[in-house]
């Protein structure tokens, strides 16, 4: 994985809660057995109308959310299944952070390992950058806080490690890989407990 | 000794490197599910890698989202969705062909949906970890073993190093308190809760349920209820096991078999929480308020009796899942006209969910311009439903019965509703467009599936049910 240490973008804004994952990726696509090139598929039935045009009532398709990098998303986004094709929907899209006040557990963890800056905000700060669309925000990883266009800032907390592994562009599974011994040590008491 | 709720009592046995401020625990893994759409990319990484896999011995594959539930024709050819469903399935048929996973596929007797097959070999035992790239893990809990679904990136961990990264989750007891109504079942006790406590109720939690309506519940019925724990966003769903749990795994070929299965058992007693232990948070709901249950918008927490009315949109986005699911403000669901009715999914397509379908359906016909869809969970399902005559029940009524799969739960196998068409559903989720572009889904129970397949509306099973039955 890349590091991720900071991403400068404007915001786009999906008001609505509780946006779950065969919204961000219908369950149909999920045959494919590569993970690259999703972002064409991604908010497919919402974004497009049934001839496969952009469907002009989608946000994310008015000319002032194009190439927003941040997705400032209603409560509880990416709940439902545990489809890691979510996240890489979204990356390949061009979205590399979604805010939120809450983020379904599972798709924050596949997100935050493929470097889609997952991160939640307090309800109050939720509230108004839903009310701000298209304000650009500055995202510092290290120090954990989004840079306001005032010069304000709001605070943030990842979990350390997956902050530690964006930061370095540290591989998690050649962290466990480490751990071999401590692995077999761990099978090895299994063994003489049976 | 410090009180432990169960939760704590199987995390601490399988830790390998202890949780600290800067870094999550290494949580050991004891059973890794797979399937065919959530492990590809995984199997890529590893060869990527140069990796192999650490344990094949805990792991157990099945072919199930992406498989036609229609049989094969003379020349042996499936009818798959596309080509690309196609080669997913072969691609995990040889996967698991070169790693040396125990597949059961096409030519096994045991093939199935893959949370419907773990506890039917024995393979879910009490106190075991147990992952599968699939949210619907939580099913296995049932059991009293730690369960929960995971991405594909760490589907990858797992192969390679039979463990997980993981941070302790907070605690949630579920009390259920008191006894269910008659007629009403566990899928409307867990409709009812999710609709309690809400789609996000249980996110960063690991619920116990608890209380004399659990204890109560049969497996099958406490699968169904630990099955939807993640739709209220929990990481996993547990329940104590106790005699009901032992006896229905008991002689199962991956269990324990002599010696070792009473030695096994007196540890799976131990797996309680102590009286004292106390949890994060707890909610107590009582079992004689639930009523036949259903959902009126597009998540699962937006359920309610059937009778209720239909509560007002409180905000934009609930006033957009009503619009899209025609559900009319202060009416109740019971009565709105339905097209489709599916009975399966890992939520309820076990042999006790066909038998409650099949009380209702008996000798009567799902009503003119209504298709029924009846698709057994896995293939031992499938024979021990034949072999009490069910399917006959079901094809006499006029309902389609189908080869075991995740169908149109999930509708990624050609199986799925036409836009605007309304499902009544016995499956899990109910969001936009879940069960075919534009579709509609009530989730409900199978008895309630097959009641408002008669009437050709939402309807209440109880009117269908003799009072033997009803009791």
């Amino acid at each position: 994985m890349k590091p991720v240490i900071r991403l400068h973008s404007r915001t786009a804004v999906l008001v609505d809660e509780n946006i779950d994952t065969d919204r961000i990726i219908p369950a149909r696509f999920l045959t494919t057995t590569e993970r690259n090139g999703l972002g064409k598929l991604c908010f497919h039935d919402w974004r497009y109308q049934p001839d496969g045009s952009d469907n002009p009532a989608f946000p994310l398709n008015q000319p002032q959310a194009r190439g927003c990098a941040i997705l400032v998303a209603g409560r509880n986004f990416g709940c439902g299944s545990s489809r890691e094709h979510a996240p890489w929907a979204l990356l390949d899209y061009g979205i590399h952070a979604v805010l939120c006040s809450e983020i379904a557990d599972i798709f924050r963890n596949n997100a935050l390992k493929n470097g889609l800056l997952a991160i939640m905000v307090s309800e109050a700060e939720h509230r108004w950058l839903l009310e701000h669309p298209g304000i650009e925000l500055s995202i510092d990883v290290r120090d954990e806080y989004i840079a306001l266009p005032d010069g304000g800032r709001i605070a943030f907390q990842l979990e350390p490690f997956a902050r530690h592994c964006l930061l370095n562009g540290v591989d998690q599974l050649g962290y466990l890989l480490q751990h071999a011994d401590a692995i077999t040590t761990y099978e090895k008491s299994l063994e003489k407990a049976a | 000794m410090t009180a432990k709720t169960l939760f704590e009592k199987i995390w601490e046995t399988h830790v390998v490197a202890a949780e600290t401020e800067a870094t999550p625990a290494i949580l050991y893994v004891d059973l890794h599910l797979v399937h065919e759409v959530t492990s590809p990319q995984a199997f890529s990484e590893l060869r990527e890698r140069g990796l192999k896999l650490r344990r094949p011995d805990r792991m157990l594959a099945t072919l199930d989202h992406s498989t036609p539930t229609l049989p094969a024709a003379a020349n042996g050819e499936r009818p798959y969705a596309n080509d690309e469903a196609k080669a997913q399935v072969a691609q995990l048929e040889t996967n698991c062909r070169e790693f040396g996973i125990e597949l059961h596929g096409w030519d096994s007797a045991d093939r199935g949906i893959v949370h419907v097959i773990g506890p039917e070999l024995g393979a879910t035992q009490p106190g075991m970890t147990i992952v599968c790239g699939d949210s619907h893990t939580s099913t296995h809990g049932a059991f009293g073993a730690l369960a929960f679904g995971i991405g594909t990136t760490e589907v990858g961990h797992v192969m390679a190093t039979q463990c997980l990264l993981q941070r302790k989750a907070k605690t949630l007891a579920i009390h259920v308190d008191g006894k269910l109504p008659d007629g009403v079942g566990a899928k409307d006790l867990i409709l009812h809760i999710i609709g309690s406590i809400g789609v996000d109720g249980g996110t960063g939690h690991v619920i116990e349920y608890r209380g004399a309506a659990i204890e109560a519940l049969s497996m099958d019925e406490r699968m169904t209820v630990c099955n939807m724990s993640i739709e209220a966003g929990a990481r996993a769903g547990l329940i104590a096991p106790d005699d009901v749990t032992f006896d229905w795994l008991k002689g199962r070929p991956h269990a324990p078999s002599g010696a070792a299965w009473d030695e096994a058992v007196m540890h799976w007693r131990a797996l309680r929480t102590d009286d004292g232990a106390g949890f994060d948070r707890e909610v107590r709901i009582n079992a004689a308020e639930v009523k036949p249950t259903v959902t009126y918008g597009t998540h699962p927490g937006m359920a309610i009796a059937m009778d209720a009315p239909v509560p007002a949109a409180r905000n934009v986005q609930e006033r957009r899942a009503l619009d899209y699911m025609r559900s009319e403000a202060g009416k109740p669901m019971q009565g709105t006209p339905v097209d489709v009715v599916f009975v399966g999914s890992c939520t309820n397509s076990r042999l006790s969910d066909l038998r409650e379908a099949a009380s209702v359906l008996n000798g009567r016909h799902v009503a003119s311009g209504v298709r029924m869809l009846v698709v057994p969970g896995s293939e031992a399902v499938r024979r021990d439903a034949e072999r009490e005559g069910l399917h006959h029940v079901f094809t006499n009524a006029g309902a389609e019965w189908r080869v075991p799969g995740c169908s149109m739960c999930i509708a990624m196998n050609g199986d799925l509703a036409q836009p605007g068409q309304l499902v009544v559903s016995t499956s899990n989720r109910n969001f936009e467009g879940r069960q075919g572009k534009g579709a509609r889904t009530v989730l409900a129970s199978p008895a309630t599936a097959a009641a408002s397949a008669i009437a050709g509306r939402i309807a209440d099973p109880r009117e269908y049910l003799t009072q033997e039955q009803a009791a």
